[in-house]
């Protein structure tokens, strides 16, 4: 079970490497999808079996698609010399200082963790689906609504807009 | 039963997290950065299913599906945003666009 | 009824309050007339309130009303308080009846300029600073109306700032009158460090019981109350502002630099007389400065080729003739001067004024000509005026006014032969060159021709005015015509009456050569700029008719005595100790700029970057704890 644990996690972190160190965006989505597939066997791993499948049909169906499409209209796949051009290897320096830091300091708070241990267990859909809709009625409530709201700027951002002129400069 | 040990999944989605962020800080295009956005996302999910295994409790997956639909409706508004900003100035790059105000 | 009195300088400040505080959503014609409204109002309460105090007189000598206190510091204290007494009550007449009129005119004159809420505003409060420059009851108070004044009137004359040298102008009449104005303020300081009170009235009785007539002490007090008057009333040596201040509309030369606050001057003197009465010497020196600059401004008006330039000097010769009053103590004489000059100088200005806008800014009596036909409502109204201040005997007011001037120049205790001679003089001057107005302007051909015809808002204040400086002067005839003394007898409660040598059995006699000289000047002025002999033109090539023109050089003496060596000082002392301190506290703000405008570069990147940067220092401050 660990190997399989070790194997995803390995995928996943290297698929990301390459999803954020791409040239190419398509190229990049792909290996996202990937990223996102291996850390699906983890949550699958976790007991966590519905949550495996919202990651898969969720992350690297729906969302990843979307990306694809905007990605395909926008013809980005072409611009690799461009993208080439804004990245250059001084660039990566701070940030990965700074992540490493970062990283550091995680591995730290997680030494001074203390450790509880509490008897592991599936926990099946039908538990997670009593908990969203009693304790956590409202906030679905609230995501209802942020996904109306999403659904609408959406749709008024997407729009492409008739340029506006002043009124004094339209023509009669 | 997984007995990988809970700090090391943390540390893992840790990494991830670290690299969504350095591929948020590098990136200059648009649609990469929102990538990056998306990694780190996933990774403070991955965070709350390890949570949600460690303590036994329903209530990280229900988080999880929280960050979910977050994340449709960024995703959905950011993308939007996109389409716009390269109808706009015909670029992606981040830095072309920092004149925060109506043309 | 006394309450009333605080109300008359209220209502054109609440007005101007209105007017700054919604000036974007008023429209033109509600801000005109709220602006002339406030002071109609004014002017029917003063009527109200004049009448009250007339008939309680004698007994009752002023109305007095304290709002509140302004300030109290240890033994300094001074309050919002005025005092009507009949000296206040025709200078607020004047200025809330000339004023309206005059508000009224800019309705129709401002009509098409984008400034009105502007220019409305800034008339209001000149009105309302003016009021309480009169009515005021202390000293101070005095002031405060004084350097209200003194702003409007820099405001409005380079109220079309658009124009450089209307900025010029107005700043140059800031500085004089600064000039006059800081010697005021010294010699107010002087009043209230030797009688511990701002109060006038309690000034002058300690005054009168404290002080020696003729000590150093009250000479030199009344020779700096005497530097604000010169300043403001535009007086010799510091007359050179009020020309050039005619860069404001024309509604604002009639309102300010003709009708009121030039003759703040008068008031002030007329008000502190007592100050000068202990002073012989400056009251002495006020009738030669008075005599000196009738004649100058004579000259120079003489000269002009601006219809206002013109008045601008006749209007300083004017004021003139009331210093010569004050100067022999003819108070009664002067205020009336005042009194009928704001009528027909006011009169002078709006008709210019109207002149001027229908030949599309114009100035030039040169090339206007033959515009007795074009618009004879302005032509009759502009010769009732100039016949007023050229005194044509016996119909016009201005002659009873200047006629009692002259008189009391020969025949007070104070006066003599010189100032009388001064005095007749000017009266012939000014007979010429208001008829050299009247006949280069209105008759002979005609070389422009007018864009439209004046409305009734601006026409009718020119025939209201036009009437008052006929019958105006039927309220105080001399004693030789009619002797019928209503004026001088209210003023007289609340000013000395002056002393006359006993010679006025001659009065008839002085009052027909002083008739004849006005009529031979404007008998001169029809030869000479009517029928045009030939030595007018060779006397208009002239060195002289050059240094009348530019007003006796008083500007170039000016420039190089006084501006050119401040201007050189400043030159070499540019980069001093202090301005080093200064720039390099700017340099530093440059400095401070440049480091935090990094932070503010609207780049994203840059932006994700520093909070990497503040999770990372915060999260490892607090693992390494």
């Amino acid at each position: 079970m660990e190997v399989f644990f070790y194997i995803a996690a390995v995928i996943a972190i290297i698929s990301t490497i390459m999803a954020i160190s791409g040239r190419n965006a398509i190229h990049s989505l792909l290996f996202l999808i990937l990223s996102l597939l291996a850390i699906s066997v983890v949550f699958y791993l976790l007991d966590a079996p519905f949550i495996a499948a919202l990651e898969v049909i969720i992350y690297a169906g729906a969302i990843m698609v979307l990306f694809i499409f905007v990605t395909m209209m926008l013809n980005i796949g072409l611009e690799e010399k461009q993208e080439k051009s804004w990245i250059n290897p001084r660039m990566w320096i701070i940030p990965s200082i700074l992540a490493s830091i970062l990283l550091v300091d995680l591995l730290l708070a997680l030494k001074n963790m203390p450790t509880v241990v509490v008897g592991k267990q599936v926990i099946l859909p039908k538990q997670v689906g009593i908990s969203l809709f009693s304790t956590y009625l409202l906030a679905v409530e609230i995501a209802a609504i942020l996904l109306m709201a999403g659904v609408i700027g959406a749709y008024h951002l997407g729009s492409q807009k008739k340029k506006v002129l002043h009124r004094f400069l339209e023509k009669k | 039963m997984l007995s990988v040990p809970v700090e090391t999944q943390i540390l893992f989605a840790g990494i991830l997290f670290f690299l969504g962020m350095i591929g948020l800080l590098v990136r200059r295009n648009l649609v990469f950065m929102l990538m990056s956005i998306e990694i780190m996302f996933n990774s403070a999910g991955l965070v709350f299913i390890i949570a949600a295994r460690h303590w036994n409790q329903p209530d990280g997956q229900v988080m999880f599906i929280f960050i979910l639909s977050v994340t449709a409706v960024e995703v959905a508004i950011g993308l939007a945003l996109i389409l716009q900003v390269y109808h706009h100035f015909k670029t992606l790059d981040v830095d072309a666009i920092h004149k925060l105000k109506d043309e | 009824m006394k309450t009333l009195i605080a109300l008359i300088p209220a209502l054109p400040m609440i007005s101007f309050l209105i007017l700054v505080l919604f000036s974007g959503k008023l429209s033109r014609k509600v801000a005109g007339w709220i602006g002339a409204g406030s002071i109609g109002i004014a002017a029917v309460l003063t009527v109200i309130v004049s009448v009250d105090l007339i008939s309680a007189l004698p007994e009752i000598k002023s109305y007095q009303i304290t709002l509140w206190q302004w300030m109290s510091v240890g033994n300094l204290s001074a309050d919002i308080s005025f005092r009507l007494d009949s000296l206040s009550l025709v200078f607020c007449f004047v200025i809330t009846f000339v004023g309206f009129l005059i508000h009224s005119y800019s309705i129709g004159f401002m009509d098409k300029d984008e400034g009105i809420i502007r220019f409305f505003a800034y008339m209001n409060l000149f009105v309302s600073s003016m009021l309480i420059l009169v009515l005021a009851d202390n000293i101070l108070l005095v002031y405060l109306g004084w350097e209200g004044v003194g702003l409007c009137s820099y405001l409005l004359i380079g109220f079309w700032y658009k124009e450089p040298e209307n900025g010029t102008a107005a700043r140059k009449a800031f500085i004089i009158t600064r000039i006059g104005d800081t010697a005021m303020i010294i010699g107010i300081f002087i009043l209230f460090l030797s009688f511990g009170t701002f109060n006038i009235q309690d000034i002058m009785h300690l005054a009168s019981a404290k002080w020696v007539a003729g000590s150093s002490i009250a000479t030199i007090t009344a020779v700096l109350l005497l530097g604000g008057a010169l300043g403001k009333s535009a007086q010799v040596p510091l007359q050179t502002w009020l020309p050039d201040a005619m860069a404001g509309p024309s509604p604002v030369s009639a309102l300010i630099h003709a009708a009121t606050m030039v003759t703040a001057g008068v008031y002030l003197i007329a008000r502190t007389n007592v100050l000068f009465s202990l002073a012989p010497i400056v009251q002495g020196f006020i009738a030669g400065i008075g005599a000196l600059t009738l004649l100058i401004a004579g000259f120079s008006a003489l000269t002009q080729h601006d219809l206002k330039r013109i008045l601008a000097y006749s209007t300083i010769s004017q004021i003139g003739y009331m210093f010569l009053a004050l100067g022999v103590g003819a108070y009664s004489a002067a205020i009336f001067h005042f009194m009928i000059h704001a009528f027909f100088k006011a009169l002078l200005f709006l008709a210019a004024g109207v002149v001027i806008l229908v030949l599309n800014e114009e100035h030039d009596i040169f090339k206007m000509g033959g515009l007795r036909k074009k618009m004879p409502a302005v032509f009759w109204t502009f010769l009732i005026g100039s016949a007023s201040l050229s005194a044509l005997p016996l119909v016009t007011a201005g002659f009873y006014s200047k006629d009692a001037i002259l008189w009391f120049a020969l025949s007070s205790t104070s006066g003599g032969v010189v100032l009388w001679i001064a005095g007749i003089v000017g009266a012939f001057l000014t007979a010429l060159y208001s008829f050299r107005m009247i006949f280069i302007a209105f008759f002979g051909e005609a070389k422009t021709q007018p864009s439209f015809q004046a409305g009734y808002l601006m026409t009718i204040p020119l025939v209201v005015l036009a009437v008052f400086s006929l019958f105006g002067g039927f309220i105080e005839l001399p004693a030789s015509l009619g002797n019928f003394h209503l004026f001088s007898n209210l003023i007289n409660q609340s000013l000395p009456v002056v002393g006359i040598k006993n010679v006025e059995h001659l009065e008839w006699l002085f009052q027909l050569i002083s008739s004849l000289i006005a009529l031979s000047g404007i008998y001169l002025a029809y030869l000479f700029y009517y029928k045009k002999p030939v030595f007018i033109d060779s006397f208009n090539h002239s060195k002289i008719h050059h240094f009348f023109e530019i007003g006796f050089g008083f500007d170039k003496v000016y420039d190089i005595l006084i501006v050119r060596p401040v201007v050189w000082l400043a030159e070499i002392d540019k980069k001093d100790f202090i301005d080093q301190i200064n720039i390099s506290i700017s340099n530093m703000a440059l400095i401070g700029n440049e480091v935090l405008s990094i932070a503010q570069n609207g780049k994203l990147r840059w932006y994700l970057l520093t909070f990497a940067f503040g999770i990372a220092v915060i999260l490892t401050y607090m693992m390494t704890k």
